[in-house]
């Protein structure tokens, strides 16, 4: 058992000296970003609506659908000023239900789906990515044709007709959906990293010691190939947010008695006219939340790339 | 560049076949029978539903039911949906529609997004510059169909400044409000790739090069950074194109326009296969279409890339 042992270590001290370049970069991208007031901004955004997807019961003390009585559904808010508007900060909604309570409680679908499909679109594009990269011939050509097959179908368009197909679903089918269309870019981008790296020396000397396949995808070659391919997917957690908001708004997303952004959009589009606070309070924080999401994208490629300073 | 699009165009079949086939698949998997859904309430005669069943393939294995409906498309035949309207023929009416949709939304995403971008990229860090930015990326991160209900309400219901919905007025005047709410996103990526790029461009030897011989400002930024500021922006408008078709089935419901995405959108609550298959396979032949016109158009606006 000897040899793995050697081939790992020297391998891991070539990887870690060739790893000192990015790591510097992070560090300098560190110092450039935590400089940057919009930074802060969106992560305290984040934090907070990480916070209510999370502990809801910090924000409020109903449960979802809790309290709701339809005699006195849709009275708007007394005050635009939330601290000053009484009982119900947010009004009612068209079944009575507190509005604020359903706002908070409304917070976790968006963002539980947003993380799930960003992590199963990652590790289904780090895979077959890894795959297409590193053996090249015909599994490149396979893996390819079939990304090429998922990219041609729009994530909002496939999304729909996956979620009508299957009209009984949760939470989990919703994910399912939308991560089916959300891998491809990434997958083309990993590809991309796995060649770009899969002939350097580290790798050439950790195949020499003896490391197999998997050992060579696992150890030498993923660490170096994920760094963009993860800030893509992280980046674009909003446009992911947007989309299952789209899709519950459209009626074929989550149903009722599930609560979201979406959903409460939904409703209110049929008495917007009357009641524009219905469609105002959802609709502000969920642009708040893509636009954090946004706006930390910028501030991190700005801090990552060297052109702009 | 012949044999390069030809290459191309071969390459799409494939992708095409796998399309179509996983959308047919899925709605081959759509729950419910079509047959007894469009007789409604009223029990049909045995004999009517085999016929009728068999009328629409539907009594066919599924491998051989898309066999049929590839063999048709080849002839240029969409299939029919139950109540025997043609496929194609329905999708002639309503491309128009969205054809100025997208036409509208282009004019404003190349116009008002390049100059803002141009505007911005200019006086990078100045207050044109923050305003730009920040009023882009908030028109980025408000979803279109929450955008669309807003500008109905304010801009058509409350100020009557355009249609409410409704293709009444024709072109251009029904279709302003709902092409900007469709070219708002994209309008604020066009703007900020144009900035990027055109900031980054500036700073080019050729530019200081150009600036030194006397060339005036205005040509210097219109003749040479600004053509090689296109790529980026017309890559971007080339993809984009399918984020347009999601946005169409919003907008187009939302402002009652009837066009391809109004019709998705219908069939998809009736469950209407021949429809969906057919206007999917439509709109992806679009998409693959318009990304490999923007790999040509890469040869006419950087001469350095030739394809062989």
């Amino acid at each position: 058992m000897a040899e793995p042992d050697i081939a790992d270590v020297t391998a891991e001290a070539t990887a870690a000296a060739d790893v000192g370049a990015p790591a510097s970069l992070w560090r300098d991208a560190w110092g450039d970003l935590y400089r940057r007031p919009i930074f802060w901004i969106s992560m305290v955004i984040m934090l907070v609506m990480s916070a209510m997807a999370a502990f809801p019961s910090l924000f409020t003390s109903l449960g979802a659908n809790e309290h709701c009585d339809v005699r006195f559904a849709k009275q708007p808010p007394t005050s635009w000023n939330p601290f000053a508007a009484g009982d119900h900060p947010f009004g009612t909604d068209v079944h009575g239900c507190d509005y604020y309570a359903q706002v908070v409680h409304g917070t976790r679908a968006p963002i539980v789906i947003g993380f799930s499909v960003t992590l199963l679109s990652l590790a289904i594009a780090v895979t077959l990515g890894s795959l297409s990269g590193f053996y090249g011939r015909w599994p490149d050509a396979l893996i390819s044709r079939i990304t090429d097959v998922f990219f041609g179908l729009p994530l909002l368009l496939g999304a729909l007709v996956v979620l009508t197909a299957f009209p009984a679903h949760g939470i989990g089918g919703v994910v399912l959906a939308l991560g089916l269309f959300w891998w491809t870019t990434m997958t083309r981008l990993m590809r991309g990293q796995v060649i770009a790296v899969r002939n350097a020396d580290y790798v050439q000397a950790a195949r020499m010691l003896g490391a197999g396949d998997v050992r060579i995808m696992a150890r030498h070659i993923l660490p170096n190939a994920i760094a963009p391919i993860f800030v893509f997917a992280m980046l674009n957690v909003g446009v992911v947010i947007g989309s299952e908001s789209t899709l519950d708004f459209l009626g074929v997303g989550l149903q009722y008695p599930s609560v979201s952004w979406g959903l409460q959009l939904r409703e209110a589009q049929d008495v917007f006219v009357d009641y524009p606070y219905l469609l105002a309070y959802p609709a502000v924080l969920l642009t708040v939340t893509v636009l954090s999401f946004l706006l930390l994208g910028d501030a991190v490629r700005d801090a990552l790339d060297p052109r702009m300073r | 560049m012949w044999r390069y699009a030809a290459r191309r165009l071969l390459q799409m079949v494939p992708v095409l076949l796998g399309t179509t086939f996983f959308i047919y698949v899925l709605v081959f998997a759509l729950p419910g029978d079509p047959i007894r859904a469009l007789a409604g309430e009223k029990p049909l005669p045995e004999s009517v539903y085999q016929t009728l069943r068999h009328h629409y393939h539907l009594d066919d294995p599924l491998l051989v039911q898309y066999g049929k409906y590839l063999l048709g498309l080849f002839h240029g035949d969409f299939g029919q949906t139950f109540n025997g309207q043609d496929v194609g023929q329905l999708i002639a009416d309503s491309w128009t529609i969205t054809a100025q949709l997208a036409v509208t939304a282009w004019i404003f995403e190349l116009v008002i997004g390049m100059t803002l971008g141009v505007w911005a990229g200019l006086r990078r860090g100045g207050l044109v510059d923050t305003t730009v930015l920040g009023g882009t990326t908030i028109a980025i991160a408000i979803p279109t169909f929450v955008l669309a209900y807003s500008a109905q309400l304010v801009l058509a219901l409350h100020l009557g400044w355009f249609p409410t919905a409704g293709t009444d007025e024709g072109w251009p005047m029904s279709y302003v409000l709902p092409g900007l709410v469709v070219a708002a996103a994209n309008l604020g990526y066009v703007a900020r790739l144009t900035r990027t790029t055109l900031a980054e461009n500036m700073r080019a030897d050729y530019v200081r090069t150009a600036v030194s011989k006397g060339l005036p400002y205005r040509r210097v930024v219109v003749r040479h950074t600004l053509r090689n500021s296109l790529i980026p922006v017309v890559t971007f408008l080339g993809t984009e194109i399918g984020y347009f078709m999601a946005g169409s089935i919003i907008v187009e419901g939302i402002f009652n326009l009837p066009g391809i995405g109004h019709e998705i959108w219908l069939a998809l609550q009736i469950k209407e296969g021949p429809t969906i298959v057919g206007i999917v396979t439509f709109l992806v032949l679009i998409y693959l279409l318009a990304n490999l016109l923007v790999d040509l158009l890469y040869g006419v606006l950087d001469p350095r890339i030739r394809y062989g």
